[in-house]
Formats: structure tokens, sequence, C-alpha cells
């Protein structure tokens, strides 16, 4: 398989921060690829810089084997965008929204009409296409939006942070919609902050922090970075304060990392079974109430634990 | 250029679903040019609306014809109308006018009424005497109040000149037929002069307020033909802010980002929201003439003359409501900026009080709006105007709108309009 996509160096600065420094990627012809990493990691800016929304402040990408800085049209015509926020005119229907963006994209005529219907039926609104998009509930937004970005048939589909504030029955619609479209033989390029979602759907992830891409693989290649180890999740009382318990956790022979989340606690260790005891004297000790107590295999949380020291959704 | 367009109707078709702005584009002008209507006491048949125009007149003439001219203004029937005053020298009354003190000047020169009615040595040796032609000295700040006077005095004369063409063609005929000898021809004259004279103005009533087409149709001059563009026009302020705020709106809701990353460019995106304004304004600006011709059975006048100041008023427009936007940083600063601009252009330009009654450097000062501009423009067509009267206003509009689209365009260019 070709790379689809080939990244370079690519830095993005505003004034003296810098939100991009310096990544470099490639994503094959036909495989998803996710982009993990918190809220203001750079992900949605590497996404703009890629479909030519900014200018990259040095280095460049390469689409289908023209350059984002230098070949901004030819780059537009080989990939769809689904921005993270709605991108609708809500006082069009879904039908006269997707006809406006496909004559964006060229589309007239027979396939201009034909490519509508297809994309109403894919998303699953054709008994809606006459409705004004202000009238849909958010999941159903969520559809026409992403409906846009499909409408051209691009060779590579950027999809940034689809799921983000929906139901669950949308989101996982959404999810099936990526597997399709990716079955179908479209590359994606997907970013979240939902390790659920990267780990369902990626055939490789980069994780992005910070700015920086600080690690890439598949998702068995990421977790034997963090070694044999497991992840003890405790959930605690809403009234208590967990982290005096963090602090005193890393203190246990065996733990690796501690960090909470609102009442949950993650503990990184090469052995769940030796730390449990100190860590249930420990908050004892305290006064502490545990409530719940989880075992996990390493997943993509823990290698970004382990990679940054903080979690995920800090 | 396709994508241009179909921006331009995309964004015609949004304004028209938006309720709100239906009621300010089409429903408000509407109203307030029928509440206007009603208290200037159009619709009750009674008034114009327009009174008291000074106007100065030098009657150097003392002929029958130019003592019935000067008896016409001074009539009962133009009493609320105009206020006539006698003027001393002709370069006395052009003074007047230039001080801004009368809206206009008449000068009748010696030998006008001769000039009209042939005298003995006229009739006998086939020579006609050269016309001598009234002087209408216009006050240009003061162009509705000058059009009325003008239309007065343009009846008056059309009135004469077929009086004069039937007198002279009588007089001979009596002289052929031998029924006056030539030297009693002079006296015929004079009395048929004096006739005329008392004809014009014992019709006054009729002439006040009518002028003729090219066509030399009549045409009425109707308060309303002044308050309707007046009205329309500075709602046309709001459309164009309105549109302008739609740029900086689809920034916001990512459909402008979305269209940069689709295969169209910079350019043709700015280009199509423009074209949507202008044609939003175009479209709004017929709907009110159409609407008010209708219901009101307001004649607007030469149609062609209509349309084009329709395009250039629009044009004029949208130049201001894109500085606008150039200008503002956010939605809600396109939109109190541009209702404030509606309103003081709607004032300087004249659509709630006429220019004529504004202090000189008001005057001068509504030559920034297009409103001032194109409500000139609209009155000379009521007034039987043609497309061939309207070069200067047509001429003012473009220029507004090219300068303005020039600093919008290099302002635009320095503005992020990609980042939220």
């Amino acid at each position: 398989m070709s790379n689809i996509l080939e990244v370079q160096h690519l830095v993005k600065n505003y004034g003296d921060f810098q939100a991009v420094k310096g990544i470099s990627f490639s994503i094959e012809e036909g495989e998803i690829f996710s982009l993990l990493g918190p809220n203001g990691a750079g992900k949605t800016t590497t996404i703009s810089m890629l479909s030519t929304l900014y200018a990259p402040t040095s280095g460049d990408a390469t689409i289908a084997g023209h350059s984002v800085s230098k070949e901004p049209m030819e780059v537009r015509n080989a990939i769809g965008v689904v921005p993270q926020d709605l991108a609708l005119y809500e006082d069009l229907s879904a039908r006269e929204n997707l006809i406006f963006w496909g004559q964006m994209y060229g589309l007239s005529g027979s396939s201009l009409k034909n490519r509508v219907e297809e994309v109403l039926a894919q998303i699953g609104l054709v008994d809606k296409a006459k409705d004004r998009v202000k009238t849909y509930s958010g999941g159903m937004k969520r559809r026409v939006n992403i409906g846009v970005g499909l409408l051209h048939k691009p060779k590579l589909l950027f999809m940034d942070e689809p799921t983000v504030g929906i139901d669950p029955q949308s989101r996982r619609a959404i999810l099936d919609t990526v597997k399709d479209l990716n079955k179908q033989g479209m590359t994606v390029l997907y970013t979240t902050h939902y390790m659920e979602e990267a780990e369902e759907l990626s055939n490789r992830v980069g994780i992005i922090d910070h700015g920086e891409l600080i690690a890439i693989g598949t998702q068995k290649e990421l977790t034997r970075q963090v070694g044999e180890t497991e992840t003890l999740v405790l959930h605690i009382g809403e009234n208590e304060d967990p982290e005096a318990l963090v602090t005193a956790f890393k203190g246990i022979k065996g733990v690796l990392e501690a960090n909470a989340i609102n009442h949950e606690i993650s503990i990184i260790t090469h052995s769940a079974a030796d730390v449990m005891a100190p860590v249930v004297t420990k908050a004892n000790e305290r006064g502490i109430k545990i409530h719940s107590i989880d075992i996990r295999e390493p997943n993509l949380e823990a290698v970004f634990l382990h990679l940054t020291g903080r979690a995920l959704r800090d | 250029m396709l994508k241009t367009f179909l921006i331009g109707i995309k964004d015609l078709r949004l304004i028209f679903r938006d309720r709100a702005a239906l009621i300010f584009m089409l429903l408000a002008p509407f109203l307030l040019t029928l509440g206007m209507g009603l208290v200037t006491g159009r619709f009750s048949g009674n008034s114009s609306g327009i009174s008291d125009i000074p106007v100065v007149i030098v009657n150097q003439d003392d002929g029958e014809l130019a003592t019935a001219l000067v008896d016409l203004f001074n009539s009962e029937d133009l009493a609320e109308l105009v206020e006539p005053s006698p003027g001393t020298s002709p370069e006395a009354a052009r003074q007047q006018v230039d001080e801004d003190e009368v809206a206009a000047a008449i000068i009748i020169p010696a030998g006008f009424t001769r000039s009209i009615i042939p005298q003995q040595e006229g009739f006998t040796n086939g020579n006609q005497p050269e016309v001598v032609k009234i002087e209408m000295y216009a006050n240009p700040s003061r162009p509705t109040s000058a059009g009325i006077i003008k239309s007065i005095l343009d009846e008056y004369m059309s009135r004469i000149e077929e009086g004069s063409v039937s007198a002279q063609t009588a007089i001979v005929q009596m002289l052929v037929s031998g029924r006056i000898s030539p030297q009693d021809a002079q006296t015929a004259g004079e009395e048929m002069a004096q006739s005329l004279g008392d004809t014009q103005g014992g019709e006054s009533l009729a002439i006040t307020l009518n002028t003729s087409t090219a066509d030399g149709e009549e045409v009425e001059f109707d308060i309303l033909a002044y308050l309707a563009p007046g009205m329309a026009l500075m709602f046309l302020m709001y459309t164009v802010s309105y549109g302008g705020r739609s740029i900086l709106a689809e920034k916001v809701q990512g459909t402008l980002p979305r269209l940069l990353v689709s295969p169209t460019n910079a350019t043709q995106i700015l280009g199509g929201k423009v074209f949507g304004i202008f044609l939003t304004g175009v479209a709004q600006m017929l709907i009110l003439i159409g609407g008010t011709s209708l219901l009101f059975q307001l004649k607007w006048g030469d149609t062609l003359g209509v349309v084009m100041l329709v395009l250039v008023a629009v044009f004029g427009a949208t130049g201001w409501g894109m500085l606008i936007t150039a200008l503002a940083r956010t939605t809600a600063q396109v939109g109190s900026v541009g209702s404030a601009i509606m309103l003081i252009f709607g004032i300087l330009g004249g659509s709630f009080i006429q220019l004529d009654q504004m202090p000189a450097y008001i005057q001068t000062l509504s030559r920034i709006t297009p409103n001032s501009w194109a409500l000139d423009g609209f009155t000379t067509l009521a007034l039987g105007g043609t497309l061939a009267d309207l070069s200067t206003p047509v001429t003012a509009l473009l220029t507004m709108g090219s300068l303005l689209f020039v600093a919008s365009v290099l302002l635009f260019g320095k503005k992020n309009l990609v980042q939220k």
C-alpha cells in the first residue's frame, strides 16, 4: 500500500506559542489513522494545516502526491473534511445543504442529484431530507455534517472529533459509519480524545500532546511501550479528596504511576495483586471509602499516562 | 464565476427564510411609508406634504404672459405650495439661490411676451422674432423643491407654446382672409396674449404639481414618490449590513472555513457573498417598488430609469455594507453599527426630513449617503425625468460603491477571516 498522506516536520506557531511542534507521520491508503490526544494537544491545528485552512509555519505535507503548501486546490479536491463543530446552513434542508456543498466541490446535474441521494441514504436521512437542519437533533446534524464531507468521494477523509457532545446512540451510528466508509476503501484520519474510539476504529494511532507526536503505531505496538503492566482503577466517594490518596499511592512499592480524574484513581503497576493490599490500607488510614476496584489490561489510556504522567482527559 | 453565483443565490435564499430579516427588509419600510403617507395626508388626498417652497421671480418683461406667470405663482391655488418673492435683478436672485435662501430663481427677460406674440412687423414682413427664454436658476441642494418649481414652469411654458401657435395661426388666417388689416394685427395679438395670460392664471390649479414625461404623459407628483424610496433606501442599509454580517456569521458557524477547504478560492467566496448582498438589496427594492405601485398606485416613473437607479443605489449601499463588515470584528458589531448607520443615513439622506429643510452643511454631509443620491434620482423620475436625467446620481453612486469596495477589499486583505 502506498502512502496517501506524508507529513514532514509540520510546525504551526501563533506568535510565541507553538501549537504544533514539527510532527511527522504518514498514512497508508485504506487505513483509519487516529490522532489521539487531550483537548488543546494540537489535533485540530494539525487537521487545519493538512486541509489547507492554515498555512504551516514550516514543514509540509503531501496528500495524494500534492503539497498542502504549494498545491492547495489539488489537495482540496482530494480530501473531505468533517469539522469538529457543525458547519451547515441551518435554514436550509439536509438536501439543500448537500446540493450546495456538492456544487462547491464541482458536482452538477445528474451526478450531483444521484450523489446527494446516495449520501442521504448513507447517513439515514432520506425521510427527513426536506426538513430544515435547525429542526434536527444534535445527532442528525452531525450526520449531515459528515455527509457533506463524503459528497465528492474524497480519497482521504479528515474527521475532527465528530462525536463530541452527542448521545451514545448517535455516537454508535457515527462510529459504524466510519467503519463502513473504511470498508468501502476510504482512508480516514480521525482525531479524538476518547481512547475507546481510537481503539475501536484505528489501524494505527498517533498520540499527540502539547503539539508533539509522542508515540505512533498499532494499539499492540503502543501498549507494548508500557510493558507488562496492569491498571488498577479505584472509585471513591464524591466527597473524598483523591489528590491526597494519589500522593500516598505513589509511595507504595511497585506503583509505577498514579493519577486521579474526578473520583477515579488509576494506578499503573506490574502486579495489581501485589499493590492491592497497601492501596486499600492507605485509603483506610485516611478514612476514605473505596466503592469499587477494577483491574484493566494495558490500553491507550495507560500508554498516555505512561508517556505523559497525565490522564488523557486531564 | 459559477460558484460566486451559487453562493449569492444561497445567501438570497437564506435571507428570505429569515422572518426577522423579512420584517425589517420589507414590512417595516412598507408600514413606515404607509404611516408617513397617512401623516402627510396623502391618503386623504388633501396635501402633498411639501409646502412654502421659496422662489424669487425677476420680471424684466412688461408683457401679459410674464405678468400671468407671476400671477400664477402668487395665485391662491399655489399659496400653500410656493412662497414667491419679487427679485430686483437677475444677479441678486442668483445670489439668493447660491446662498440657499430660495429653492430657485425665475428670471423673465425683457421682451418675453413680445417674442411669443409677434408684432405687426412680424406678421407683415414674415420674419418670426427669436423667442426669448425664461431662465430658471435652480438650487442643487434643494432638488425636490427646485424640481417642483421647474415642473410648474414647464407646464406653463407648454401651455404658452400651445396657445402661441394657435394665436399665430389664427392671426395669419385672419390676415390672409382679409378679416383684419396688417395694422390691426398687433392689437389682435395683444388681445390674444391677454386672453392667453388670463387663461394660464385661471387654470393654475391643474398645473400645481403636474409635469410631463418625455412622451407628454401627465404625471402627478406624489409625496409618496418621495417617502416610499426614502424608506426603501433606509431599510436597504439594513439589508446590506445584514448581508455583511452574514460574512462574519459564516466564520462563526464554521461554514466559511468549510468553504475555504473546498476547491473554492477566497475571491469566489467573497465575490459570492457580495453578490448575495447585492441580489438581496435589488430584490428588496424591486419588491417594495412593486408593492407600493400595486397597493398605493404609486408611479415611480420611467421604468428603465427606476431599474438603473435601483441597481446603482444597491451597488453604493452594498459598498457601505462591505466597509462596515470589514471594519467590524463581530457580527454583533456589524449589527449595532449597521443599525446606527441605517438611521443616520436615513436622516441625513432625507428619508424622514427633506434635505431642502436642513442646514447647508447637513445637505453637504448627506452626499456621503447612497440614500441622498438615490432619493434625488427617484424624485427626478417621479417628476417625469428619464434615465437620461440620472447621470449625476448614477455616477455618484457608482463612484461611491467602487471606492468603498476597494477600501473593503484592502481591509479584508488584512483581516483573518479564517480563525474564530
